[in-house]
């Protein structure tokens, strides 16, 4: 084909290329992948908060048709207990190694049997006992345990005198915000089907990155990481919560090593809930200092998050503080407070999705006070560079998200006074709230292989966790090739397959297209008129510049309508306009469809989503869709989400992540919109119905009716 | 695995013998509670009587002018059902608040009102319950109780009855049409389930082995001037935080009949008969809609958490009485 009659893939809307056989049930999940002579194991949780085992006494279980084994403590091989994972050590990952309970949901055995309902009827036969300790699932920032995090993400922001800024301001705002233990609520349960075969380790696994899981389990089982071989072809959702290496993959190993045969442990959904992570409760604290007209002094963002005895974990809240605003003090921190909850793990929007809504709602609140629009507010402190490090920013088009969405969303119509439009019983309101998410690459390695037949097999460890990122590195590999899609065969989701960041950190795509585009560039200067296969590889790792001289993010700014009825204290999101800056859009359908996905993560977080725990037991109450509220399709509103132009230069094809963006900015801009609304601020997360409700609501109501 | 027999019959007669025959057999309809029960382990039945296909599917009229809604009919086909939208839209509307499409597919008349309470300690067999086991105790009173009752509770359960469909049955005095082996009987819906007192776990006057056949709605002019109202904690798919069923007829300016029954507040739809006498015979002014509204849930007590439910109850009488007048004003208006 002449290269000039090819069209650029990048920037064309297609749709998945796997769609097909995905809405037509023929797309295998790692449920669905037969093998034989398959063994199912079912997990038990721990049913205290904290404590130790006293007795598992399987006898009955034992006794019950099919039982092929009981897997606990006292008879499990030893796993490596200095074991470290993405935010340091982790001592949650060696299961069944000894009898400590730190909380509630915690596997502590495994039940093998010839069928998942033998493996199930078996389980409930098991008697286990107890030695219960206190343990404690108070959160609050002000805990006597509370600890600085640990600072992997690089130290926190401290610049400019912060106290004598706040005491020179005109106005200062000083607010606590809160949110709540959340569940990522993936569609696919975890699962694995795992099986061992000449000292190697094989799994298929629903997770979300192969390649880092199958490194992590060669530490857990002390092998050589060539022996363990992951795959996760299609995954149906992770949230985050599949970033990490499940219990799921690491029983089904223990097992099938103990029985010397496949092992599927399939998790149902309230496992899921009380067993595979969340994400943390937050309490942070915004004080922000202004002058009158509108320009802030100091900012100082400390913000909390619940984590586990026993692992490391980072809810990054203060990254808006330090990057969407100039001011001559900005200070951050972040305080961890270990509690008997369920390790925390990264979830849509990992630290900037409960940040922002802290940040931006104080923010907002600066803007009611100094009775400023609070679009022009945040327009005003645009700064020039990073206020903290005053680097320059490698492309930052936020004024032009904030701008052409209020264009588009009709801000200039807006009355500025809160709850003064009214539609019959119910108050109307709009909000806004402005983004900046951390963008960059992870390590990733591709090989490309030029086939004789003129197709080009591309392999890269990537993973498609619904997303549509195989459809996108296709376009990416097709485009560095020069040749059409048609021509591409891209293999992802193998660990086999080298070196790849995971669909992760906003950067699963990003950093595969990276190594993608570089593999191709190498293979095309290897081609001459090979008569046979010419395969190129590159690894990033020596390719990326960890200490670039400008900094890296993409921005968001979104834009909320809503309605509240006081007398029932209903809130519903009535329109949602996000506007983006993602670098060059590689998809626009895909792009589209998954920022559109992650607003309505934020509409959920907004007004649904909340972990509640028994207050005496510290188990979960809500460990189904039951209890658990995301919300329903009557909830989600018409929703547009599109892009301004933008270029990435620190990426040799212009490209940023997007993966969670969407998610970040949208509860603040719905709890600004319930302020506009009502006048009331809400700053603890879910704006439930029992939060909004008005006692004298009905003296307020426009038009009580007199029939006489 | 948890093995259990399964037999489907065609003749009344048949379903009740089974079920008296057999030690732990239950009576299996859309299945859509029971079955969700079973795969929690909080029901264990040795045996399952289907009985949709018995010949209890009619929605039929009785003389007087009331209807016959067949124990089996399914929560799609009475909410569809053009005399039941036209005589009580409150039911039809309460009915598609309720639950999915699907769901409404399989669910029958009978096992809407044989449903069990959704809270979250009945439906987990590892913590305390008295309705599921008595004498263990309740987890909720002092435990995670944000959507729990606020009227007539009592120490040992403080659960929410979650029908919606029942509600505005309550309001319209319907009437438990059932079989036994020794004859068919009739209980009227105020009088079907029993208060929680100190056992839950018996939920209601069915004897022992009945089988409700019919759910009978009496003839009242009010009920086509009814409406469903829910609140809850998401747009749709979730359980009530408070329902109301009102029904208002105002003539010459005066209250000539009022139905209100709420839902989510108490282990039984509740009949808000205080809030009726309040405004029965009386001007339908929004002082007085406002003091029944009061009256009503004077007797509310909520638990730590959910005092709100006591304002939503009130705010919620108080919103839906007023529309219902509204209309009756346009009417005579028009």
């Amino acid at each position: 084909m002449n290269p000039d009659e090819i069209v650029a893939a990048v920037g064309e809307s297609r749709p998945r290329i796997e769609g097909r056989l995905k809405v037509s049930g023929s797309a295998h999940y790692v449920a669905d992948l037969p093998m034989p002579n398959l063994a199912h194991g079912w997990m038990v949780t721990a049913a205290v908060s904290r404590g130790r085992i006293r007795d598992i006494d399987a006898t009955d279980a034992l006794a019950q048709p099919g039982v092929l084994g009981v897997l606990d403590h006292r008879n499990t091989r030893r796993l490596n207990p200095d074991i470290a994972h993405h935010f340091g050590p982790d001592r949650s990952l060696p299961l069944l190694q000894d009898e400590v309970i730190e909380y509630a949901g915690r596997p502590i055995a495994l039940v093998v049997a010839e069928t998942p309902e033998q493996a199930r009827a078996a389980a409930a036969a098991l008697r286990v006992t107890y030695d219960a300790k206190p343990h404690d699932i108070e959160f609050s920032m002000n805990h006597p345990a509370t600890r600085p995090a640990s600072t992997l993400f690089g130290p926190e922001a401290d610049t400019g005198d912060l106290e004598a800024e706040l005491a020179g301001s005109a106005m200062v705002v000083d607010e606590l915000y809160h949110t709540p233990e959340e569940s990522h609520s993936a569609m696919e349960p975890h699962v694995a089907t795992a099986w061992w075969e000449d000292g190697h380790l094989y799994a298929f696994d629903s997770n979300q990155g192969p390649f880092g899981i199958s490194q992590v389990m060669a530490s857990l089982f002390l092998i050589d990481p060539e022996r363990v071989h992951i795959r996760a072809e299609h995954v149906g959702g992770g949230f985050g919560a599949k970033t990490i290496c499940g219990a799921q993959i690491i029983l089904a190993a223990l097992a099938a090593e103990h029985l010397q045969r496949p092992v599927r442990v399939a998790l149902t959904r309230r496992q899921v809930f009380l067993a595979t992570g969340s994400r943390p409760p937050t309490e942070q604290r915004v004080r922000i200092g202004a002058d009158a007209d509108g320009r802030l002094r100091a900012i100082h963002h400390h913000a909390a998050f619940a984590q586990s005895p026993l692992a490391e974990y980072i809810e990054w809240c203060t990254e808006q503080a330090r990057t969407l605003y100039a001011a001559p003090a900005i200070r951050t921190e972040l305080s961890a407070v270990p509690l008997n909850l369920l390790p925390p793990c990264s979830m849509r929007g990992p630290g900037a999705s409960p940040g922002s809504f802290a940040f931006e709602s104080a923010i907002d609140e600066v803007a009611e006070r100094l009775q400023i629009d609070p679009l022009q507010l945040r327009l005003l402190n645009q700064p020039v560079v990073s206020p903290v490090s005053g680097r320059p920013f490698s492309t930052r088009r936020l004024v032009q998200c904030l701008q052409e969405g209020a264009r588009r969303f009709g801000w200039a119509q807006r009355d500025p006074r809160p709850r003064v439009r009214r539609e019959g019983n119910l108050l109307v309101g709009t909000g806004v709230a402005a983004v900046a998410f951390i963008a960059g690459v992870f390590p990733s390695s591709a090989a490309i292989t030029a086939e004789t037949d003129g197709t080009f097999s591309v392999r890269v460890g990537a993973t498609d966790i619904g997303t549509g990122a195989r459809t996108a590195l296709i376009a990416v590999a097709a485009d560095a090739l020069a040749v059409g899609t048609e021509r591409v065969r891209m293999h992802i989701g193998d660990s086999d397959l080298g070196l790849a960041a995971g669909a992760g950190g906003s950067r699963g795509t990003t950093s595969c297209a990276f190594a993608i585009t570089e593999t191709a560039k190498a293979l095309r200067e290897k081609l001459g008129d090979s008569a046979r296969p010419v395969t190129a590889s590159v690894d990033t790792t020596p390719l990326i510049n960890w200490q670039p001289a400008e900094e890296r993010y993409t921005y968001s700014a979104v834009f909320a309508e809503v309605t509240v009825d006081p007398a029932t204290g209903e809130v519903r999101v009535r329109r949602l306009l996000g506007m983006f800056a993602v670098g060059r859009v590689i998809n626009p359908l895909l792009a589209r469809s998954q920022l559109i996905g992650g607003m309505i993560g934020g509409l959920s977080m907004a007004l649904h989503e909340e972990s509640v725990r028994d207050p005496l037991t510290g188990r979960l109450v809500t460990a189904d869709f039951a209890g658990y509220h995301i919300s329903a399709h009557a909830d989600v509103p018409t929703i547009e989400a599109d892009f301004v132009a933008d270029y990435e230069p620190q990426d040799p094809s212009g490209f940023n992540g997007l993966g969670e963006i969407g998610n970040a900015g949208t509860a603040a801009a719905i709890a600004n919109a319930v302020w506009h609304a009502t006048g009331t601020r809400h700053r603890t997360l879910p704006i439930s119905l029992s939060r909004v409700i008005e006692r004298a609501a009905a003296q307020d109501r426009p038009e009580a009716v007199s029939v006489a | 695995m948890r093995a259990f027999a399964y037999q489907r019959t065609t003749q009344i007669r048949d379903a009740l013998n089974l079920i008296a025959q057999h030690d732990g057999a239950r009576f299996l309809a859309g299945g859509t509670n029971l079955v969700d029960l079973m795969k929690a382990g909080v029901e264990s039945p040795a045996r399952l009587v289907d009985i949709r296909s018995l010949a209890l599917g009619e929605i039929g009229e009785t003389p007087d002018g009331g209807l016959v809604l067949g124990a089996t009919a399914t929560n799609s086909a009475v909410a569809a059902d053009a005399q039941v939208r036209l005589r009580y839209p409150a039911l039809s509307q309460a009915i598609l608040a309720g639950a999915s499409g699907q769901l409404r597919n399989m669910a029958t008349v009978g096992g809407n009102l044989l449903q069990r309470t959704r809270c979250a300690y009945f439906a987990d067999p590892s913590e305390a319950c008295n309705r599921r086991v008595p004498g263990s105790g309740c987890s909720a009173i002092n435990g995670a109780h944000h959507n729990h009752a606020i009227l007539d509770w009592t120490e040992h359960c403080v659960a929410t009855h979650p029908s919606d469909m029942a509600v505005p049955l309550s309001a319209f005095d319907a009437v438990v049409r059932y079989e036994t082996l020794d004859g068919t009987g009739e209980i009227p819906l105020s009088e079907f389930y029993l208060p929680v007192g100190n056992r839950p776990d018996r939920e209601t006057a069915l004897p022992d082995g009945a089988l409700i056949t019919a759910v009978v709605i009496p003839a009242a002019a009010v009920a086509s001037k009814s409406r469903y109202r829910k609140v809850r904690e998401r747009a749709s798919y979730a359980f009530a935080t408070v329902s109301v069923a009102a029904a208002l007829d105002v003539q010459q300016g005066l209250v000539q009949d009022v139905r209100l029954a709420l839902g989510g507040v108490a282990s039984r739809p509740w009949r808000a008969r205080l809030a009726e006498s309040a405004l029965r015979g009386g001007p339908a002014t929004a002082e007085r809609i406002s003091a029944a509204a009061d009256v009503e849930i004077a007797a509310a007590e909520p638990l730590r958490d959910n005092a709100y439910k006591v304002t939503l109850a009130r705010n919620l009488i108080e919103a839906v009485l007023t529309e219902l007048a509204a209309d009756a004003g346009e009417e005579s208006n028009g």
